[in-house]
């Protein structure tokens, strides 16, 4: 049984105006981390919001361990949420803030103690409960939210973006640590977030929504080598999968797998490499310029490299992109299409 | 740039404090002229035995503070100064808090009714306190009007709504009450609007009822504005002598009299400027505790 | 689906009964006031009539006494009068201080600030008894010049506060780039910073002008003739012959007192809330 379910899911806000989320079903699986990936505006906030019962949905069903839950309110449905600015009661001591679930859904006082130090510990924050909110750090705000969230032992996890308001540096130890989490405590978890990365990195499966309709679910694997359209394709990975236009297909091939001849060893489709811009990452290397010769001759390219130092601004050399690395789009639709033999030149 | 950013900084610094003092000693001035030397006088004069209209004046010690105090009708004016003051402030919270909460959402005709909320507050003091007059009139009233025709009184045997001292104080309280509420809803509100959405929404996912959210995290958090609301509002009522020179005149026999509204009637219009000097400098006390807080809230403003 | 649909019609219920309530409770004088206005003496003085409907025909009979046979236009008149010197003070005064104060960071401008704000914890019901001898003193009583030389009193630290904040919102660097092209920080204050804050200016002029029409004490301390009276006071007073209140007129003299400063008080009310709540909320 999913822990999460939604069937035909909509919202729409303003009635005429196209909806923010459209006829989305999913199924969790049990104790997974779900990511709900796409741009802003995509929806996948609205959705998050409608699972938690913060949105009343337009139409479709929402269920939670299997029971339609559209009209319970959010403390009805047993989930729980860590929202992006943590929304920690300021006015309340983190014990305090961690025990308020605990105390609006009258779980008897002598409980309240074990419990709150039992969040506490399994998130390390045994030494902060006496603290008011404004007195600790980003990371220790993201701790104390999830301890909130976790004091009730809810059926779902709802995270709204928690890592966007952090710093770089604390954003990778922070992730880290929510994975971790998610390793000890095993409960389902629906994640949200804009960032590619954090998607790959994070999640099980990944569902890539634009304009509130799913594009792809699938686990990291399945969305970056398989995606199933266009948006998907160039939405994962950075720089973005190369795409070109021809005839009635669009042909895609990400910057990794698109190298100097004499690196590639398996069947590979040539082409001619115009060297327009150099960046030197530290880590690899990122060329871009254009294709030259041929039907798709002038067509802005990148390419990830490992090393490029014998490349010069402004020549042109032999590059190619191993045949199964190719991936082919269907122009219309931008789905995913059979590979078909094609000639460039 | 730099050498610019360095040259001002010196240019700046050099003319901002002359420049500076010059710029806001004209009203600082005024206000020491205005405000603080007719303090001095007041004081000076609860001392004395200065009357209108004449230019003698003694120094008369404590003589005037000795016969106030005897006074029954001065014993009346700071129990119903503290009444009206504290009766109206709960009323008020209690009504603005609530009215704050159906406001807060955007709705419909949301600017016509603000518009009319507002009224009671924008409304020049006397020409509100006189509409009521004119509700609570002894025979013409509407209220009375309302009562007889649901046959809860015969007519003629109606209450005197200003008329008898019970039913004047409860006047006073209700047109003090109805005049701070709109401003202390409007404060409250932006107060309210300061509040992060997510915080009830937090709220809501723990579990919290509407009710749980309101009392335990939402009004806690508005604290501060909570208390400029009641520090402002005591502070208006407690100074104020329209509503009860409007509607009662300190009658019927006193007993609506307030600090104020008594300094006035035996200052200015018993001329005896010294007996009111003296009661009006009654009102320094609570104004000074008001300030003390006032000057708390400020300084925890700038810290946090 | 019907368990939702319930709660939040009950919902919608509650909130329309809460608002109507308190809407009706707070605006009912003026609504009163409006009917009074247009009802005969005849109606408005039988106890048997039914208040809330016209029983005779509206008539414009009071209107027509209020401005033809009463000074209730002079005092219109000096209250515009009071209220535009008022004003010009009040600006002379409050916005070079609350410049100054916003500009001088640090131990003396707060240390002003404070004091300035305590000034309004002195009320003019402390007030009026030395500053009556006062006016007596410069041969002012009965004069609205008393009254103008007084007001600012208390529309002077209300501005400074509104008006510091205003200023404190400006970013400095505009007068930094400004002193770079050659100003001076006077100069730079008058040519640059004034014309950007015209409607932080003209908030303090609104409010200025309300709180002259609103004001009661002093005018009636030191005005007494009929002719000098302001709006807030001649209405309560001299709209009354004797014992005889002119509950017709009356009730259109405050309503057509109080509207148009509640159309300007609306217009500008969230600065008016930013003055009140500077500090307190962030």
């Amino acid at each position: 049984m999913a822990v999460v379910e939604t069937r035909d899911l909509t919202k729409v806000f303003k009635e005429g105006q196209v909806g923010a989320v459209n006829n989305v079903n999913l199924e969790t699986r049990e104790g997974e981390f779900l990511v709900f990936l796409g741009p802003s505006g995509s929806g996948k906030t609205t959705l998050l919001r409608m699972v938690a019962g913060l949105e009343t949905p337009t139409s479709g069903e929402i269920l939670i361990g299997g029971q339609v839950v559209n009209d319970l309110s959010p403390r009805e449905r047993r989930i729980a949420m860590v929202f992006q600015s943590y929304a920690l009661y300021p006015h309340l001591s983190v014990y305090k803030n961690i025990a308020f679930p605990l105390k609006a859904q009258n779980v008897k006082k002598e409980l309240h103690k074990e419990k709150v130090e039992w969040a506490a510990s399994l998130l390390g924050i045994g030494a902060l409960l006496d603290r008011k909110p404004r007195e600790l750090s980003g990371g220790e705000r993201q701790r104390v939210a999830l301890a909130r969230a976790i004091v009730r032992e809810p059926a779902v996890f709802l995270l709204d973006e928690p890592l966007s308001n952090l710093d770089a540096k604390l954003r990778a130890s922070a992730r880290e640590e929510l994975e971790r989490f998610h390793r000890r405590v095993g409960t389902t978890t629906i994640y949200v977030t804009h960032d590619q990365v954090e998607a790959m990195a994070m999640g099980d499966r990944v569902m890539v929504l634009n304009k509130g309709v799913v594009r792809q679910i699938g686990t990291p694997t399945d969305v970056y080598d398989n995606p199933a359209d266009t948006f998907v394709a160039t939405f994962l990975g950075s720089p973005p999968m190369n795409l070109a236009e021809f005839g009635d297909l669009i042909v895609g091939f990400r910057p990794e797998h698109f190298r100097p001849v004499s690196t590639v060893i398996d069947a590979a489709v040539p082409f001619r490499f115009k060297v327009e811009n150099i960046e030197y990452l530290g880590s690899e290397w990122i060329v871009s310029g254009t294709l030259a010769g041929g039907k798709l001759e002038g067509k802005k390219v990148f390419s990830r490299l490992s090393s490029a130092q014998n490349l010069q601004l402004g020549a042109t050399y032999d590059f190619a992109v191993p045949q199964f690395h190719l991936k082919f789009f269907d122009r219309s639709s931008e789905k995913r299409a059979e590979p078909k033999a094609v000639s460039w030149q | 740039m730099a050498i610019a950013r360095n040259k001002i900084k010196s240019l700046g610094a050099a003319q901002s404090p002359l420049l500076g003092a010059a710029m806001f000693s004209p009203a600082v001035l005024y206000i020491l002229l205005l405000v603080g030397g007719p303090f001095l006088l007041a004081i000076f004069y609860a001392f004395s035995d200065a009357r209108i209209g004449s230019t003698e004046m003694h120094f008369v010690g404590l003589e005037n503070f000795r016969s106030i105090l005897q006074s029954p009708s001065f014993r009346v004016a700071i129990r119903n100064s503290f009444i009206f003051t504290i009766c109206s402030q709960i009323i008020v919270i209690v009504g603005a808090n609530i009215l704050a909460i159906s406001l807060e959402k955007t709705f419909r005709g949301r600017g016509i009714i603000r518009f009319l909320i507002l009224l009671p507050w924008v409304a020049p003091i006397a020409l509100g306190a006189i509409g009521w007059k004119w509700i609570l009139d002894s025979i013409y009233s509407v209220i009375t009007w309302v009562l007889v025709a649901a046959h809860m009184y015969k007519p003629f045997s109606a209450p005197m709504w200003l008329g008898e001292p019970r039913l004047a104080i409860a006047s006073v309280l209700l047109v003090h009450s109805w005049r701070l509420m709109p401003f202390s809803t409007v404060i409250l509100l932006a107060g309210r609007t300061a509040i992060p959405k997510d915080i009830p929404e937090a709220a809501a996912v723990d579990g919290a009822g509407f009710w749980r959210t309101q009392l335990q995290i939402v009004i806690p958090m508005m604290r501060p504005i909570i208390s400029v609301a009641v520090l402002f509002g005591l502070i208006f009522t407690f100074t104020d002598m329209t509503v009860v020179y409007i509607l009662t005149a300190g009658g019927p026999f006193d007993s609506t009299q307030t600090l104020p509204s008594l300094a006035f009637a035996l200052g200015i219009q018993g001329s005896d400027l010294a007996a009111g000097a003296a009661i009006s400098l009654f009102l320094v006390p609570l104004l000074v505790i008001l300030a003390y807080f006032m000057l708390r809230l400020a300084h925890r403003a700038e810290v946090t | 689906m019907a368990k939702g649909i319930s709660r939040r019609i009950w919902g919608k219920v509650v909130h329309v009964v809460v608002l109507a309530t308190f809407t009706i409770l707070l605006a009912f004088p003026f609504y009163w006031m409006l009917i009074t206005s247009f009802k005969q003496n005849v109606d408005l003085y039988t106890m048997e009539n039914n208040p809330f409907i016209f029983n005779a025909k509206p008539t414009l009979d009071h209107l027509k006494f209020l401005f033809t046979e009463t000074r209730f236009v002079r005092w219109l008149g000096n209250t515009a009068f009071v209220g535009v010197i008022v004003v010009v003070i009040t600006l002379l005064l409050a916005v070079p201080a609350a410049y100054a104060l916003a500009r001088l960071s640090g131990r003396w401008g707060e240390r002003l600030g404070i004091g300035i704000f305590l000034t309004y914890l002195v009320p003019p019901t402390l007030l009026f008894i030395p500053l009556s001898r006062v006016v007596a003193y410069l041969g002012l009583q009965d004069s609205l010049w008393a009254l103008i030389l007084v007001y600012p009193t208390f529309t002077v630290p209300f501005s400074i506060w509104l008006l510091m904040g205003f200023f404190k919102s400006i970013p400095k660097e505009l007068e930094d780039a400004a002193m770079v092209d050659g100003l001076t920080r006077f100069g730079a204050f008058v040519k640059l910073v004034i014309p950007i804050s015209v409607s932080g200016i003209l908030t303090v002029v609104i409010f200025t002008f309300t709180l002259v029409t609103q004001e009661f004490v002093y005018a009636l301390t030191f005005i007494s003739s009929e002719s000098n009276q302001m709006i807030g006071t001649g209405i309560p007073i001299f709209l009354v012959r004797g014992d005889v209140y002119y509950w017709g007129a009356l009730m259109a003299a405050c309503l057509i007192a109080s509207l148009p400063i509640a159309f300007m008080y609306n217009l500008f009310l969230d600065r008016f809330i930013a003055g009140f709540t500077v500090g307190a909320v962030k």
